[in-house]
């Protein structure tokens, strides 16, 4: 598979990636290259095999439902880039 | 041409538990910003999710209640996506294996038919935080005491056909949900919110239009409107030439218009795959015969046994059971006066009437049920009559005190004693001789003047039956 | 005192012959003199470790000590801890102080280990060879022209110069291996879910599992023993109660089974490594095992699945660093897609950027079958190659890199040759089972890792057939030269 600028484009969209126009092009061969390897998975037969998510065969835990955290806001937001009155600031969001 | 409408809704129901769905963070309602947000809610480096039980059992729970397929086995999946207010950058949620499959609901129409409406499934997803655009110098505040809150999002099928029938739909959802006791159903606070999926086809065609996604409609009353208005818009952007086109739009109330939120229309791709920090759900025997133990009794057949144990109308049965909050308010009245068919006049009635002009739960009310009991006990062994009776609410809703202190005060107690009311009825004559003349020689409708006096005199103390009696046996001797 | 294990290190405390302050104050001064070459730091903690120090000498002279209290140790810096930064080696947590400690990091609190500091790495584990951190490269103590290899390069290259008695390390493709490995140390990855990964920084969820670097399978026990356990707070966590490792350390190999699969010795790995792994095998058979051969057949699968999925995991794990909450933001963002895109273009590098495109992309609409799910289904069929395998030998063996270290630059402008250098132990976090690298004779001067590979949850097992190996050779005793001895 070989992706072109344009897919390079989307994807760096889709992950929040600012890329320069000079570096395109560079993402473009190293991306492909990359999923030359993968497609090396092509060849595999995988009739009949349940897709495996986690190596453990275990259900999922479940946690009584009890409040058991205190406000900690002054030490979480100690750490935040932008904050006041207790909210974290970003720019104007667009209804 | 004639159009068919088409109308599916998504209603996102918040779970009432007490701490989230995969942290420990309190999930009250009201809190100053950020100050129930946690390391996991606010998505710090290496924090990890582990599953509430209360909001497992509460999905099931609501799978039972609509006889749906809950599958032994569901998945929680992330949906990625960028926004201020999901601080993981991926919401966890369900994709292909929800914990509620395939049930439904019947709603009755106001033919007084009944429709039965399909739920596509149900899965359980974080809620997200809340983005505040006051002035701060141009920028948006993130709240994320919301963030995590477990949600139930419960899909139904296209089998909507029109407006009314999904109020219809939503408001049978919202009081199943409190009557399971899984959401508190507050819609203000946005405990009970709702997406409608809309789209129009000449009548008769069998594919479906394309469709509009209306966001976030809080109301009844906005459901219906929004809808209404949007088939509207849909029908003139096709017979002016155009063409729907699928997207999501906003209900604006104040224009009393659905706008495009192009902003959020960029193409989205939500790459939802099994979240790694999760395994597997088994909903299990064990936990199904539990969660059946505490299924309570549910509005249709809370419904059922009104009509059989009280002698109630299918109306009436119907009304009271449209709200949990109600129907226990009418039934603890209605145990201890023993006057069901009194009861639920009275709740429906006199009680309904204030609450709406008051704009008022029943949880709120000014009159608590064993106020009313008071009451109506005072009705029912002949104390007062039913229209001073009205004037006691109206007291008791002021706060001016329970039943029988109010009586007691203001003189009310009902005049049974017939001597009393025989004296009044001799004045009465006495004081009017013509009419009683014009009575005498035939003219029987005066007997309703009559009683009208009395009643007048009597300060509607006068116990009307034995007024009617006494009276017709003077008037005629 | 820096060549004594922890068991002699702990004999020495006990018996007074050195405090934990002392101990924590000599290994702070190496830190000082000779991590300047090496950069296997990026925080060193000296108050908080002489603090800590103080509290165990305290508990040891009341008689409260356990085993590891005083013995000073230092944390990759992918686990969180509380009040001290913990960057990932990326700028994107350069300014990242943790509100909140790692179960892994409290663990060894509670041990009474101080803290040293936090080592250097790949950014966000994310690399072969440790030249992808924000701080620089680390370099192989045995040869500073070299990579100590990756991603838990700075733990490997600290504990190999001496610089600590032993380092915390997570090991997603081969990252506790494949260091230790190439810098002549022993470094144990546990089953998944055998150590909590609550607080370490996700890079594959499903593939992450923390681990230790020490000298020699004795101390790697008394440590694992120590982080090992169920942890409410990940859902990942095993139940299952942890053996006590350093019991079964002395159990004879007589009539061990020992599968060694021909896939491991095939094409690209070094003619010296080869050589080096079979004779530690003959030294495996003087000791009483028995040599199987085995057959993996998805060996060569492995690669390709695992640079799907933990890529796919990673583009959604790495998404909650946006700038919004903590660490790096933009100056003057424009609009809020520009505080997103900036702020994470800025904030990491170029490995962790191809990583997440990649993974993006695999999950993306129209290509979730083809990559996704098909790595999912070969995920499965790697994992089934080891189930039948265990079903007749007790432990399998090979190399853990095909190469010994590498030169720095040599692979870092081509990520697929780096990709390939984890070929051997890939397929073992794919599975989720437990593996160790054990040094064995060195080729041309460099150190060599035999992997020993386990069935699930059987540490004990492979702790005490690397530490027979180890009563038995030398190899895991010899340093570096130019760390003052």
């Amino acid at each position: 598979m070989s992706l072109t600028a344009s897919d390079v484009k989307k994807i760096s969209h889709l992950a929040r990636l600012a890329i320069d126009e000079a570096d395109i092009e560079p993402y473009a061969n190293n991306l492909s290259n990359i999923l030359g390897l993968v497609e090396q998975m092509d060849a595999a037969d995988v009739a009949d095999i349940e897709p495996m998510a986690n190596p453990q065969d275990a259900t999922q835990r479940l946690r009584d439902d009890i409040v058991t955290e205190v406000n900690q806001r002054e030490k979480f937001q100690a750490i935040a880039p932008n904050t006041e009155a207790g909210l974290y600031l970003v720019p104007k969001v667009l209804e | 041409m004639e159009w068919e409408t088409v109308i599916g809704l998504e209603i996102h129901a918040q779970l009432s538990t007490k701490s989230k769905l995969f942290s420990g963070s309190s999930t009250a309602y009201g809190a100053e910003p950020n100050t129930q947000a946690n390391v996991v809610d606010l998505a710090m480096p290496g924090v990890l999710p582990v599953l509430n039980i209360d909001a497992v059992r509460k999905a099931v729970m609501f799978g039972m209640a609509i006889e749906a397929d809950v599958p032994d086995v569901s998945v929680f999946a992330r949906k990625n996506y960028f926004y201020p207010d999901l601080p993981q950058g991926y919401q966890i949620s369900q994709f292909d294996k929800p914990i509620v499959g395939l049930g439904h609901l019947d709603i009755e129409l106001e033919n007084g038919e009944t429709k039965r409406i399909g739920v596509t499934r149900a899965h359980l997803e974080q809620d997200a935080g809340k983005s505040l655009h006051k002035d701060f110098a141009g920028q948006t505040g993130v709240d994320l005491n919301r963030s995590g809150t477990p949600l139930l999002e419960i899909v139904s099928e296209p089998d909507m056909s029109n407006a009314k029938e999904a109020v219809a739909y939503m408001k049978k959802i919202h009081s199943l949900v409190q009557f399971l006791g899984i959401c508190d159903g507050n819609m203000q606070e946005g405990s009970f919110r709702c997406d409608a999926n809309v789209s129009v086809r000449p009548k008769g065609q069998a594919e479906f239009g394309t469709r509009a996604e209306l966001k976030n409609i809080n109301s009844f009353k906005f459901v219906e409107r929004a809808i209404n208005i949007e088939v509207e818009r849909q029908i003139d952007v096709i017979e002016a030439g155009g063409e729907v086109v699928q997207e999501t739009r906003l209900f604006d109330p104040d224009k009393d218009e659905t706008r495009s939120m192009r902003s959020k229309e960029e193409a989205n791709d939500y790459r939802y795959f099994p979240d790694p920090d999760l395994l597997p759900v088994a909903i299990t025997q064990e936990l199904r015969d539990s969660v059946r133990a505490e299924l309570p009794e549910l509005p249709e057949q809370k419904k059922q046994r009104f009509i059989n144990q009280f002698e109630l109308s299918a109306f009436d049965a119907g009304v009271l059971t449209s709200n949990r909050a109600l129907s226990d308010y009418f039934e603890a009245v209605a145990e201890a006066t023993g006057e069901a068919k009194l009861s639920a006049n009275w709740v429906n009635g006199e009680l309904a009437s204030h609450l709406n002009k008051a704009e008022l739960d029943v949880t709120e009310s000014k009159v608590s049920a064993e106020q009313l009991t008071g009451l109506i006990k005072r009705i029912a062994d002949n104390t007062i009559s039913g229209k001073i009776a009205k004037d006691v609410f109206e007291a008791i809703w002021n706060g001016e005190g329970d039943a029988d202190e109010i009586i007691e005060a203001k003189g009310l107690k009902q005049i049974t004693d017939s001597g009393a009311i025989e004296s009044i009825i001799d004045e009465i004559i006495a004081a009017n001789p013509g009419q009683y003349e014009q009575y005498r020689s035939g003219k029987d409708k005066l007997f309703g003047f009559f009683v009208g006096q009395v009643m007048k005199a009597s300060k509607g103390k006068a116990n009307p039956a034995e007024v009617n009696r006494l009276l017709k046996a003077k008037l005629d001797a | 005192m820096h060549n004594k294990s922890l068991t002699e290190l702990a004999a020495g405390l006990r018996a007074g012959e050195f405090t934990s302050v002392e101990l924590t104050q000599h290994f702070l001064d190496r830190i000082e003199k000779y991590d300047e070459s090496l950069n296997s730091f990026i925080t060193v903690t000296p108050e908080i470790a002489l603090a800590q120090a103080a509290e165990a000498d305290a508990q040891i002279a009341a008689g409260t000590a356990g085993p590891l209290t005083g013995i000073p140790m230092a944390l990759k810096d992918i686990f969180c801890t509380d009040g001290v930064k913990t960057s990932c080696a990326s700028k994107m947590l350069d300014n990242f102080i943790s509100p909140y400690n790692a179960t892994v990091v409290e663990k060894l609190k509670a041990a009474g280990m101080p803290m040293l500091g936090k080592t250097n790495m790949d950014e966000f584990a994310m690399g072969s060879s440790n030249e992808s951190s924000y701080y620089g490269a680390v370099k192989n103590p045995w040869d500073t022209e070299r990579v100590p290899g990756g991603s838990s390069g700075g733990s490997a290259a600290a504990v190999a110069a001496r610089l600590v008695p032993m380092a915390t390390g997570t090991d997603t493709g081969g990252s506790i291996r494949q260091p230790a490995s190439l810098t002549g140390i022993t470094g144990i990855k546990p089953t998944y879910g055998r150590v909590s990964r609550f607080g370490m920084i996700a890079y594959a969820s499903s593939l992450d599992q923390g681990g230790v670097f020490a000298r020699d399978a004795a101390d790697c026990a008394l440590v694992l023993g120590a982080m090992a356990g169920f942890d409410e707070k990940d859902s990942t966590s095993s139940e299952r109660e942890v053996e006590d490792y350093a019991a079964g350390l002395d159990q004879s190999l007589q009539g061990l089974r020992i599968g060694v699969p021909a896939e491991y010795f095939g094409e690209g790995l070094d003619e010296g490594v080869a050589a080096s792994i079979k004779s530690a095998l003959d030294k495996y058979k003087e000791l009483g095992a028995e040599i199987v051969e085995i057959e993996l057949p998805n060996t060569g699968l492995a690669i390709p699945s695992y640079y799907v999925i933990a890529p796919a995991e990673c583009s959604a794990n790495l998404s909650r660093l946006d700038g919004v909450r903590y660490g790096h933001r933009c100056e003057d963002p424009v609009d809020l897609e520009d505080m997103y895109k900036r702020s994470r273009a800025e904030g990491f590098g170029s490995e962790v950027k191809r990583r997440i495109m990649v993974g993006t992309y695999a999950l993306s609409a129209g290509y979730y079958d083809a990559y996704y799910l098909k790595a999912q289904k070969v995920r499965r069929k790697i994992k089934d190659d080891f189930v039948q395998a265990f079903e007749n030998v007790d432990v399998i063996m090979g190399p853990v890199s095909p190469t010994t270290a590498f030169k720095l630059g040599e692979k870092s402008d081509d990520p697929v040759s780096m990709y390939l250098s984890d070929i051997y132990t890939l397929a073992v976090n794919l599975a989720g089972l437990p593996a160790i690298s054990v040094p064995v004779e060195p080729a041309e001067g460099l150190p060599v890792g035999l992997q020993i590979i386990g069935n699930y949850f059987d540490e004990s097992r492979l702790l005490n057939v690397a530490h027979q190996f180890q009563q038995a050779t030398d190899w895991h005793k010899q340093s570096p030269e130019g760390f003052g001895g």
